[in-house]
């Protein structure tokens, strides 16, 4: 999917030119309360788990847990904040390989980084350009609760 | 939900489908994804979306209800025959998720899961996953999104 994040607000201070491999982008922390835990799952994934602490106790998960894309969706808004707020960003094609690692509970505070692995231009749309990058979710013991690998489509500066 | 071996390889399941209004586009990517193209309908016109366009993580939350519904669904219908069937284990994650075209307000997509395989863990007795194509399809049948999904699932006995 393609759109166009920071060129609709015209501050655009990061270009697919500023993305460099090995690079380690902070993407700020999150702290995730129990009553959003329960209000994400009761209208997108209504699992015991997700809604009632006897049953998270007894489940793999061991005690209350976040939806696994309540995480995901968290990480987004992370990433929108504090990269693609000021980017140059037309989206994103997809997620090549996600992992929920660890459950993430109530009171938990998430850290998010991407860590860029490869740029390339586009060859079939000089304007665009692919930073493949892995993102990673730690909590508050440093435990990673959650990876994702995807590709970001960015604009070029100065190529209309 | 069902053992791991009562999983056919193959077998679809129409999940039913998620009509995604304009009011909660916007409540979702005002909580998850505010981007302009997600929270405006003038801005998602300039986009090359070319209309309020559903966050793609929106889309993904969508096959999930959809997906527990008929889980809670097909568990309901067991147990009124007197069958209990096992709550699915979590799931480890997925892959290949594609956003193919933007889901834009006031559009219905339908979602379909095909199971493809399944696997007994070794490390852990009881237990083994099964494997699924999930996609979404527009009115008009085009393919809009689809992922690799993977959950955990008991074993009989």
């Amino acid at each position: 999917m393609t759109g166009s994040t920071g060129a609709a607000r015209g501050e655009i201070t990061r270009w697919f030119e500023d993305f460099r491999p090995g690079e380690d982008i902070p993407l700020g922390s999150r702290t995730v309360t129990r009553g959003e835990i329960v209000a994400f799952a009761a209208k997108w994934d209504p699992q015991p788990m997700h809604l009632e602490d006897a049953a998270g106790d007894a489940s793999l998960l061991h005690g209350l847990s976040a939806s696994g894309w309540h995480t995901a969706s968290l990480l987004m808004r992370l990433f929108c904040d504090n990269l693609l707020a000021g980017s140059s960003s037309l989206g994103s094609p997809g997620v090549d390989h996600l992992e929920w690692k660890k459950p993430v509970h109530p009171g938990d505070t998430l850290t998010a980084d991407l860590v860029v692995e490869d740029t390339r231009v586009s060859t079939s749309r000089p304007r665009v350009g692919f930073v493949r990058g892995r993102f990673v979710v730690r909590n508050q013991r440093g435990e990673t609760v959650m990876i994702m690998d995807s590709t970001l489509m960015m604009g070029r500066r100065g190529v209309a | 939900m069902r053992y791991l071996e009562d999983f056919t390889p193959g077998e679809t399941l129409e999940l039913g489908s998620w009509t995604f209004s304009a009011e909660e586009i916007v409540d979702f990517a005002r909580d998850f994804d505010p981007q302009p193209f997600h929270l405006d309908e003038e801005a998602g016109k300039a986009s090359l979306f070319g209309g309020l366009a559903a966050s793609g993580w929106h889309v993904a939350c969508a096959w999930m209800r959809l997906w527990i519904d008929n889980q809670n669904r097909v568990m309901a219908e067991a147990k009124a025959s007197g069958i209990e069937l096992p709550v699915a284990g979590p799931s480890p994650g997925f892959d290949d998720m594609r956003w193919l075209r933007p889901v834009i307000a006031g559009q219905t997509i339908r979602y379909r899961t095909t199971f493809t395989t399944t696997r007994a863990f070794a490390s852990r007795p009881g237990w083994g996953v099964v494997n699924s194509l999930n996609e979404g399809f527009d009115e008009a049948g085009t393919r809009v999104f689809h992922f690799t999904g993977h959950v955990f699932m008991p074993r009989r006995g």
